[in-house]
């Protein structure tokens, strides 16, 4: 394969096999198998500790038809650098056939416990792409609030309380993190538009240094949405601008998804336990922060496009 | 046999020397105290095509050592070092080098673990680690320090072995002291260390998932698989020993032993303390004292059966520890002899000695106070105190 035009040209072959232990109608494991269809050749994927490495390795079952490592929670960017490192010397050294390396996190591996080591292998600019799987929490130990939660979303560990009514912090920019580095390649993706993402997984792979992609991954407990509507779920937070589809390519941003008409964001919370509270009047302050902080990413966004 | 090639190294320098002929793969580290120059002395061999590696210079030991993992699994050869807590900051990843099989080889420069800061020798920071799954060796001097590395990775990459092995260096004492050291030619080494044979490499046509999730049905004997390689690693490294004196005229064994024939009072220590205890047991032998010495290379897997046979005859044990358990009954070599003299039925007189903390100087006159205490306990069959703190204001 190479860049691909419609969903009908996405590749057949799965190497992400059937029968691992993943919920129904899980955003990561949909994003994790369209990523795998654009590998162009011999892939090694290094995975973090988190949901999508529990569910599928359970020993001695393996839902992995690519070499696989699985090492600790925090350093699946610095073990990438390793393996990348290793085969590029090795090939110098004695013609040994150098694959491409995919790191895999999602958002407590990436923008908290393993920002140092995934900050650390931008700065060394190896050849190596890292996935973020977005589900906004932790949801491996059971939906813990992380620097990727959204204002006003309740987890465990921010609950919607009758006096601190879900989380107060904003989230995280992790795409402008990566390119405060300098790499040479950014986006963001969504499993709603799995053609744009599965292109910008096979562009990562086809360029030098090191890439990012940041996919927003819905998650039926951890969001306490209906397993049937994770794809509506996540094309809403394209077209409410809550998760903007763009790439920074050498510095250049491109929204790849534009939206001309946002719909409104309430129809995107609306169908989310998570943030039943946030449409309660007695929380209107907190949801119009949530509002701002969309409008601003969002006009910030095209002022940077030139749009 | 070896051309008989002397240089003037520094612990560090030596290390470095002998990864270089080694011809590492992958070099994955970061700068501490007092282990710096190894990786400095390494970066200059990349930059200068002196060594064909990768040196990747990580954003913390963390990092080191999980860049390491991904490299050995790829079937690379891999080298890191550290000190302290470059050490205590690798910790949960050493347990996972270990459980993945993962030969790496890493040399530390010890030095004592905060707070209060200090930069100087212990072995706090080794002890805090040794139950991590690694082998661990220590070196007494320069020369055993570039022996032993060199060594390690032909123990680590053996199929009957693939642990990590950790080479112990004296921080300062060692690290930064300059010897006379007799360095092998580069192609006796290539020889001894041909390239690494790796017995899963990542392979994409039958693909390998490293690392999995295993629970109660399975994590038990995994484990006891990990325990088993460990007994496993002995007569490898006993081999390796003496496969490598052939090769220099040094032959290596777990024990190093002096004066142990007819020995009354027996002392046991790790690192370049050992080189001290010797120097005064000289002077004792002299006087017709019976002192002997025992310097242990290996401590992980514990050469128990050879240290036991050192011992039938000896009236007094002292166990000297450079670092703390805290809140148990000795130092971490004291509890582990303690253990292996139990099981052996012995039942010599047994000292422990806590000495040379945060790089506080073992003197000769320390040792001779402890020999002395050593030689009293046998005279009165007993021991007043089994715990001696030396070089200590109290």
């Amino acid at each position: 394969m190479s860049f691909i035009k419609t969903i009908k040209d996405i590749p057949k072959e799965e190497y992400l096999a059937p029968g691992h232990r993943l919920c129904a109608g899980c955003g990561a494991a949909i994003a994790i198998r369209l990523a795998l269809k654009a590998l162009r050749g011999p892939t090694v994927i290094v995975n973090a500790t988190g949901c999508i490495e529990v569910a599928t390795t359970i020993y001695p079952y393996t839902s992995w038809r690519v070499p696989w490592i699985h090492v600790a929670f925090e350093n699946a960017a610095a073990v990438a650098s390793g393996v990348a490192e290793a085969f590029k010397i090795m090939e110098k050294k004695y013609g040994v056939k150098r694959p491409d390396v995919i790191a895999i996190g999602g958002d407590g591996g990436t923008f908290d416990i393993g920002l140092q080591a995934l900050s650390g292998a931008l700065e060394r600019g190896h050849k190596m792409l890292y996935i973020c799987y977005d589900n906004e929490a932790y949801m491996n130990t059971g939906i813990q609030r992380s620097g990727a939660t959204p204002r006003g979303a309740a987890t465990t560990t921010s609950p919607a309380g009758r006096v601190i009514p879900g989380k107060l912090e904003r989230k995280k920019d992790l795409i402008e993190i990566a390119v405060a580095h300098g790499v040479p390649y950014a986006a963001t993706a969504s499993i709603a538009y799995p053609v744009d993402y599965i292109n910008k997984v096979r562009k990562a792979l086809e360029t030098e240094g090191p890439t990012v992609i940041h996919v927003l991954t819905p998650c039926v407990p951890g969001w306490r949405i209906d397993p049937s509507q994770t794809i509506t779920i996540a094309r809403l937070a394209v077209e409410t601008l809550v998760f903007p589809v763009y790439e920074v390519e050498n510095g250049k941003y491109r929204i790849n998804v534009m939206v001309k008409k946002p719909k409104p964001l309430e129809e995107y919370l609306k169908l989310q336990g998570r943030f039943k509270h946030l449409l309660l009047p007695e929380n209107k302050w907190l949801l119009d922060k949530l509002k701002e902080d969309v409008k601003w990413k969002w006009e910030r966004l095209l002022k940077l496009s030139n749009l | 046999m070896s051309g008989n090639k002397v240089l003037g190294l520094s612990g560090n320098e030596a290390v470095a020397y002998a990864i270089k002929q080694a011809n590492v793969d992958v070099i994955a580290a970061y700068p501490i105290t007092p282990q710096t120059i190894i990786v400095e002395r390494l970066s200059e061999y990349v930059n200068n095509g002196e060594l064909n590696a990768a040196f990747i210079p990580v954003e913390s030991e963390h990092s080191a050592i999980s860049t390491c993992v991904g490299a050995s699994l790829t079937g690379a050869r891999v080298f890191t070092a550290t000190s302290s807590q470059g050490l205590a900051l690798m910790h949960e990843i050493l347990h996972i080098a270990a459980s993945l099989r993962a030969p790496i080889v890493m040399a530390i420069a010890n030095r004592a673990l905060s707070a209060p800061i200090n930069i100087h020798c212990d072995h706090s920071d080794i002890m805090n680690a040794r139950d991590t799954g690694w082998i661990i060796m220590f070196a007494e001097n320069v020369q055993e320090a570039y022996d032993l590395v060199l060594q390690a990775f032909k123990i680590a990459e053996s199929h009957e072995v693939l642990l990590p092995v950790a080479v112990n260096l004296d921080g300062f004492i060692l690290s930064h002291s300059l010897e006379g050291v007799n360095v092998l030619d580069d192609d006796e080494v290539s020889k001894f260390l041909p390239k690494r044979q790796p017995i899963y490499p990542v392979d994409f046509e039958k693909p390998v998932t490293y690392g999995p999730l295993a629970l109660p049905d399975y994590f038990f004997e995994i484990k006891r698989q990990q325990a088993e390689a460990m007994e496993g690693a002995k007569p490898v490294i006993e081999r390796v020993g003496i496969e490598y004196g052939k090769l220099s005229n040094r032959e290596y064994k777990p024990i190093k032993a002096f004066g142990m024939e007819d020995a009354e009072v027996a002392v046991v220590a790790l690192g370049s303390s050992v080189g001290t205890l010797r120097a005064v047991a000289r002077r004792f032998r002299k006087k017709g004292r019976k002192i002997g010495v025992l310097g242990l290379t290996l401590f992980r897997p514990f050469p128990r059966e050879e240290l036991i046979k050192y011992l039938e005859g000896v009236k007094v044990l002292i166990i000297l520890d450079r670092a703390i358990s805290y809140g148990s009954s000795g130092g971490p070599l004291y509890l582990e002899i303690a253990g292996v003299l139990y099981r052996s039925g012995l039942r010599p007189i047994v000292l422990n000695v806590i000495y040379g903390l945060g790089g506080r100087d073992l003197r000769p006159s320390d040792v001779e106070a402890i020999y002395e205490e050593g030689f009293k306990c046998a005279e009165r069959g007993r021991a007043e105190r089994e715990l001696l703190w030396v070089g200590v204001r109290e």
